[in-house]
Order: C-alpha cells, then sequence, then structure tokens
C-alpha cells in the first residue's frame, strides 16, 4: 500500500481498459503520483486528497511499459561499438534509447555481443542501470551480454576469435568482462553462456549469487547439459530456436527444456515463470526457465513460436535482438564489427552468407505478431513483454504490472494492439506520426 | 410509510438509485447547502451504486455538493482492509464518482477513543444540519447497520459488540476464519438512521421476506429493529416480489393499489416526490406513461 505524505499531483486515468492481475478490468482506474501508480483509498480518506489530474483514455487498453531484454542497437547504432569517445558513445547509446519509447518499449537491456575486454570495459560503465523518462529516453536494465563463453558450433553472427573458456572459474570472467561484473546486476542484469563450454556450470551460480540472470544460448548442448545449467540457476534460454542445435527427438537438446517439468521445484518464486496448465504444480513456480523469442516470422517459424507457447506459456518472453538496422531501410550494418545486410523482409543476415544476424523488429510488433501467431489472449501477448520479462530479471514488484508501488510506464494500445499513447514514470511521451 | 414493490433486485436498485438522483437534483444542492445522504454497506446497495455511479457517469447526477455519512465500520480493522467499509465505500462509490473527499463521512474504528468517535460522528451529522435521505438495508433478522434483535430503538451512534451468528456469517469474508472476523462495530444508531429527513430501505430476496413482514406488519419492536421506520413521518421501503413472500395478501394489494391510483387516477404531475399529493389537476387526457421506472404506473 502506497500512501505517502506527498503533495505532489495524482493523475488518475479514466475510461481505460487496464491490464490488473492478468486481466482486462473495465471499471477500473490508475493513478499515479511521482512516476508510481499508486493505490489512492488511503490519500483520500486520511488526506482528503483526489485526483488532480483526470486522463481520458477514451476506452483504451492501458497496459505496462513493454520491456526488451536483448536488443543490440538501432538506428545505425551498435550497443558493441566501441569507435568514437565516450560522449559519441554516450549519446548513441541516448538516441537508441529515445527511439525506442517510440515502440512502447520504456525499459531495455541493451545487448552487447561477444567482444574483446576493453570494449566491454569502455561500454559495459555507459550501460549500467539507468532510470527511463519520457524526454531522454527508455530506462536502462542493465546489459545482456552475450558471449565470449559461448560455442564455436553456434557463434551465430559472434566473432569467435575472441570466444573463450571458462576453465579459471568466476576469475576468467571477471577477466573477460572487467571490474563492471562485480558490480552485478546494477551494470549486468543477463549474461547468455553455453553451458558446455568448460568451467561455464560451475560460474552460474557465483553468478546469479550476483544477481545476474544467466541465460543459455548460442550453445550446442545436449538436453542433460542443458538441465543442468537450469538446476545450477540458469533461467532464460536465449532466443530460443536460434544457436542451438535443433530438436532431435532422442537428444532434443536446448530446445527440450520446454519439456522439462520433472526438474526441480524452486522453493522461491522469484525470477522463475509462474505456474501455467502445462506446470506440474498449480500453486507452486514451473520448473522450467523463461526463454526469449523472436517473433519476427523470420528468425523462428510460427509454427514453432506455437509449440513453444503451448508447452510453456508462463515462461515466454519477446525479445526482438533488434541490431543497429532497426528503424532504418535495408542495406548493409554494424553488428560487433561485422557486416550484416537487411533484407526487403527486415531480416538481417551476415553478408554474403545466410546466417541470419538479428532482427530489425520493433518489440510492439513482437507483440502483435505473437498474438496473430498463437491466438493467445491479448493479455497473453502483453505479458510476454511485460510481466514474464520482468520476472526473468526479478523487478515485477516495479516494472510489467501495473500493480501499486510500481513504475508508472504506460501504454495505450488500441485493439489491434497499436501504440496511441506511451507514459513514463507518469510523463507523457512525445510520439512522432510517422515512425 | 411507503412500500414499493418491483419485480426484482435489479428494479429495485434502478428504483433507489433513480430516486437518489431526482432527490438530489430537485433539492438542487450547493456548497453553503449540500445534501447530506446516509450510506449503508452490505449485499443490498451494491446494485445501487452501480446504477449510481452509471447515472454519475451519464452526466445525470453530481456528487460535488453531496455529504455522506456511512452507518458504520468495524473496530481495529486497518481501513484499506479488504473487508473494511472504506474499502467498500471507495470500491463502490467513492471512487468512481466526483464526491469530495472531505464531505466523506465513516466512522474511524482505529480511533483512539472509540467513544469520543462516536460523539465526534454525532456532532458531524448535527453540524451539517442532520441527513437528509438515509439510505439502509437490513439483515434476515431485520437489523439494520450493527443494530442488531434487541437493540434500543432510541440508540445512538456507539460501540456494538457483534451478534454471534453475525461474527460467523462474516467468516466467509475472512478465509473462513471466525478468529479474523472483528468482534466489534462502531455503528450509527436505530435513533441516527430514524432522525434523518427520510429513511429508504432496501429488502430484497425471499430470504429477507420474515423480516419484511416483521417490520411492517406487526408492532415496532426492538427485536426487529427496523420496524422503528413506522413511527418515521417519511419512510419508504423499496422490496422486490421475492421479498413480499411473508406478506398477508391484503398488504400487498394495501400498498400496490396505493401506487396504481396515485399514478393512474391521480397522475404522476399531481405527486411530489416523496409521495405526497401537491395538488389535484384534472389528467390530461393522454397521460403517456413516464420513461423511469420511478414513477410509472404499477402493473
Amino acid at each position: 500500500m502506497v500512501a505517502t505524505a506527498s503533495s505532489s499531483k495524482i493523475s488518475k486515468i479514466v475510461n481505460a481498459r487496464l491490464l490488473l492481475d492478468h486481466k482486462i478490468v473495465q471499471d477500473s482506474y490508475l493513478w499515479f503520483q511521482d512516476g508510481k501508480i499508486i493505490h489512492p483509498q488511503n490519500l483520500f480518506f486520511d488526506q482528503h486528497r483526489d485526483a488532480d489530474e483526470i486522463i481520458d483514455a477514451k476506452g483504451a487498453l492501458v497496459v505496462p511499459g513493454y520491456l526488451d531484454i536483448q536488443i543490440n542497437g538501432g538506428y545505425g547504432i551498435d550497443f558493441a561499438d566501441n569507435e568514437g569517445s565516450l560522449e559519441k558513445i554516450q549519446d548513441d547509446i541516448n538516441t537508441v534509447a529515445k527511439g525506442l519509447l517510440q515502440y512502447g518499449c520504456t525499459a531495455f537491456c541493451p545487448t552487447v555481443v561477444s567482444s574483446a575486454p576493453e570494449v566491454y570495459n569502455k561500454v559495459l560503465p555507459l550501460l549500467n542501470k539507468r532510470k527511463g523518462d519520457a524526454k531522454k529516453g527508455s530506462e536502462i536494465l542493465g546489459a545482456h551480454i552475450e558471449g565470449p563463453f559461448i560455442s564455436h558450433e553456434k557463434k551465430g553472427a559472434h566473432n569467435q576469435a575472441i570466444f573463450r573458456t571458462g576453465k579459471n572459474g568466476i576469475c576468467e570472467f571477471d577477466e573477460a568482462y572487467g571490474p563492471e561484473l562485480m558490480k552485478g546486476s546494477e551494470a549486468v542484469s543477463i549474461i547468455t553462456v553455453a553451458p558446455e563450454i568448460e568451467g561455464v556450470i560451475d560460474v552460474i551460480p557465483e553468478l546469479a549469487k550476483r544477481d545476474i540472470c544467466v541465460s543459455i544460448g548460442h550453445s550446442a548442448a545436449t538436453i542433460s547439459e542443458a538441465e543442468t545449467a537450469v538446476t545450477k540457476g540458469a533461467t532464460l534460454i536465449t532466443h530460443l530456436f536460434n544457436a542451438m542445435l535443433p530438436f532431435h527427438h532422442r537428444d532434443p537438446g536446448m530446445i527440450g527444456v520446454l519439456g522439462a517439468v520433472d526438474l526441480p521445484v524452486p522453493e522461491d518464486p522469484l525470477r522463475h515463470p509462474a505456474a501455467s496448465n502445462t506446470s506440474p504444480y498449480r500453486n507452486k513456480p514451473d520448473p522450467r526457465p523463461f526463454y526469449g523469442l523472436i517473433v519476427d516470422g523470420v528468425h523462428v517459424h510460427p509454427n514453432s513460436v506455437r509449440i513453444a507457447y503451448y508447452a510453456h506459456p508462463k515462461g515466454c518472453v519477446l525479445v526482438t535482438d533488434a541490431l543497429s538496422a532497426l528503424g532504418l531501410p535495408r542495406g548493409v550494418y554494424s553488428l560487433g564489427g561485422r557486416d550484416v545486410e537487411v533484407d526487403d523482409n527486415g531480416a538481417a543476415y551476415i553478408k554474403g552468407t545466410n546466417t541470419l544476424a538479428g532482427s530489425t523488429i520493433t518489440i510492439d510488433q513482437s507483440v502483435r505478431n505473437f498474438r496473430n501467431f498463437t491466438k493467445c489472449t491479448m493479455v497473453e501477448a502483453i505479458e510476454a513483454a511485460t510481466l514474464h520479462p520482468a520476472q526473468v530479471l526479478g523487478i515485477s514488484d516495479r516494472k510489467g504490472t501495473l500493480n501499486p508501488g510500481g513504475d508508472a510506464d504506460l501504454l495505450f494500445l488500441n485493439d489491434d494492439l497499436e501504440i496511441q499513447r506511451v507514459f513514463v514514470y507518469g510523463e507523457e511521451v512525445e510520439l512522432h506520426k510517422n515512425k | 410509510m411507503r412500500l414499493i414493490i418491483r419485480e426484482d433486485y435489479d428494479e429495485v436498485s434502478s428504483y433507489v438509485a433513480n430516486y437518489v438522483k431526482e432527490r438530489i437534483n430537485q433539492f438542487q444542492p450547493s456548497a453553503e447547502r449540500p445534501f447530506v445522504l446516509g450510506l449503508p454497506t452490505g449485499s443490498s446497495p451494491i446494485g445501487t451504486y452501480k446504477k449510481l455511479v452509471e447515472l454519475y457517469k451519464a452526466g445525470e447526477l453530481s456528487f460535488g455538493h453531496v455529504v455522506t455519512f456511512n452507518m458504520d465500520e468495524y473496530v481495529g480493522l486497518p481501513r484499506d482492509h479488504p473487508e473494511s467499509y472504506h474499502s467498500f465505500m471507495w470500491n463502490h462509490l467513492f471512487k468512481h464518482v466526483d464526491i469530495k473527499p472531505e464531505n466523506v463521512h465513516i466512522l474511524d474504528g482505529n480511533a483512539p477513543d472509540l467513544d469520543e468517535e462516536c460523539k465526534k460522528f454525532e456532532a458531524e451529522i448535527a453540524r451539517v444540519g442532520g441527513i437528509e435521505l438515509f439510505l439502509g438495508g437490513i439483515g434476515p433478522d431485520g437489523h439494520i447497520a450493527f443494530n442488531e434483535p434487541g437493540s434500543s430503538l432510541t440508540s445512538r451512534t456507539r460501540v456494538k459488540t457483534l451478534a454471534y451468528e453475525t461474527i460467523i456469517a462474516n467468516a466467509r469474508f475472512f478465509d473462513g476464519d471466525v478468529s479474523k472476523v472483528p468482534k466489534l462495530a462502531l455503528t450509527v444508531g436505530v435513533a441516527t438512521v430514524m432522525d434523518a429527513r427520510e429513511v429508504c430501505i432496501t429488502i430484497t430476496g425471499a430470504h429477507k421476506s420474515i423480516a419484511l413482514a416483521k417490520c411492517i406488519e406487526e408492532g415496532v419492536n426492538h427485536m426487529w429493529t427496523v420496524s422503528a421506520i413506522q413511527m418515521h413521518p417519511k419512510g419508504l421501503v423499496v422490496c422486490d416480489e421475492d421479498a413480499t413472500l411473508e406478506l398477508h395478501v391484503k398488504t400487498v394489494k394495501y400498498f400496490k393499489s396505493i401506487e396504481h391510483v396515485h399514478h393512474s387516477l391521480i397522475g404522476a404531475e399531481n405527486l411530489s416526490l416523496q409521495g405526497g399529493v401537491k395538488q389535484l389537476r384534472v389528467p390530461a387526457p393522454n397521460t403517456a406513461r413516464p420513461a423511469t421506472p420511478l414513477n410509472g404506473p404499477y402493473e
């Protein structure tokens, strides 16, 4: 219950269809004050406070702002790009953060592909947690670092010359990423590792202790290696189906984790998916990890999206894995120092190959695609880009829901889930007509 | 006393909500002369509140100059507990409408001095010039607010110990755990309600039919506290057909005939809102049926 003595403005959203407690609620309202969603009942009775500002949603769906926990850049900018001055890199990050608000992405994990230590040392300090702002840009939730503890076999668009192993344990990680890793989730919120790489399995619990989400991906792991990683504390699969072994019925590989309902049930629900109708227990968290899905229709076939969603609905996290070409027309762009070609469908390939390097999809389009592909409810489509990613990061008390106490990052959507208005910490974002 | 019989809970709710709307609008309240409304909680008024919210949203009614007093509140329950009457009023009415927070009065069950709190409440009612219209519902035992059977009909606002049956019945709202149910409540007295210039009681459902019969067909009696309404100069009871189950045919026919005579023979245009006959003009040849169920002829 939030009952502050603050005298600042209370705003009340009326005529909205609110996403509250997994339901679309008609006859309710949303109040916020000082950038936080509040429950104003006590203010009303104790301090005789009423709303100072009424915002008419005109029947729009009002939902939490989208989170994107895997995005490499956009607007010609790549987060792993370390050329230029710190000011230039900072400006670039700001450009992307600002641009993302146009798509309703109010918080994100800037993703850095496998890089050399000097790159991490330069770039990671600029990607620390940073509060969102309607004018300055989307909130940074800490970086997602993909690699370099990943598999040569499943390198994707990464530069395998700098791949390494973890045979010296956590020291090797601290060496690879530098002092930022010591700051834990303040700087690094997610690390993608391949569990079969030497030493990686044993480092998972130590990374988890630093409050970092360990994700498995870019990996040729067998089902047993993948399951071991999950029991050791990995809570996410990086862009499911991509950069992993294809499903084989005798050894389903990492994809097989979707069926691993017999893994030990977590004691603490934090950072674990809630129970669904495919979970082993209805009143305990699901033992399976979350999984990121790129729903651009290219990286993952719509049928595969459906299979994953039906198998493990509450674990689904929509990610864009967008690269620097996001928001730009077809052409050749940079990803981790490599040339990437974007075709007319928005798919990005390593130049001259048919290896997919990332998408140019936006998070709001991902939500719409996901709903079209799976025919899931609006609530489930939206939660896959709000509640679920917030749970991955263990921040669902302030992001990804409209519960009192949370940040007032809000989207107004029409019935086709198109963005009408965006609020960050209660401040409205100016949307461009043609984005 | 008037008895208005409507088909079901929905029609009763509409009737009462429309009645409140008409009364407030006719009163033309202002900041200096607000309309003072007494309010109940419980299952009976939920439908009425819902209709009032609809009327507010349709722009037909404003609570801008309405002052409210609630009947009761549990002692010791946090204000923001989902079962508190503060929460009830917030969720069913106050959060939806334009009422001013300073115009809302609900007894504070967590006041350091409960007796003092009750005295203050009565004083506050007196300060605003008394209650214009008190809405109420009743329990199957005929209690109004927490004035359970045996409560004095001259009682004022006070601390009341809940009857064991009430605690058991309320346990369903507290995880079925009797120990979690508050044992005390602050409640207006029967006389506090009856002091209002008009009292409107809603009674619906077969399970309340005995209470209705006891309250309007038998003597004024503290075992059926709502029976005190018989002594009120402007009492209005609105019930549904199910609640008339235990009434004499004669009683039902009498009250229905009054409504019939009013509307078919005297004419709605000659009647005041509160049922009085203002004048007696010859009804116009075409007595069009009024649109609202409020003044609609009985069928």
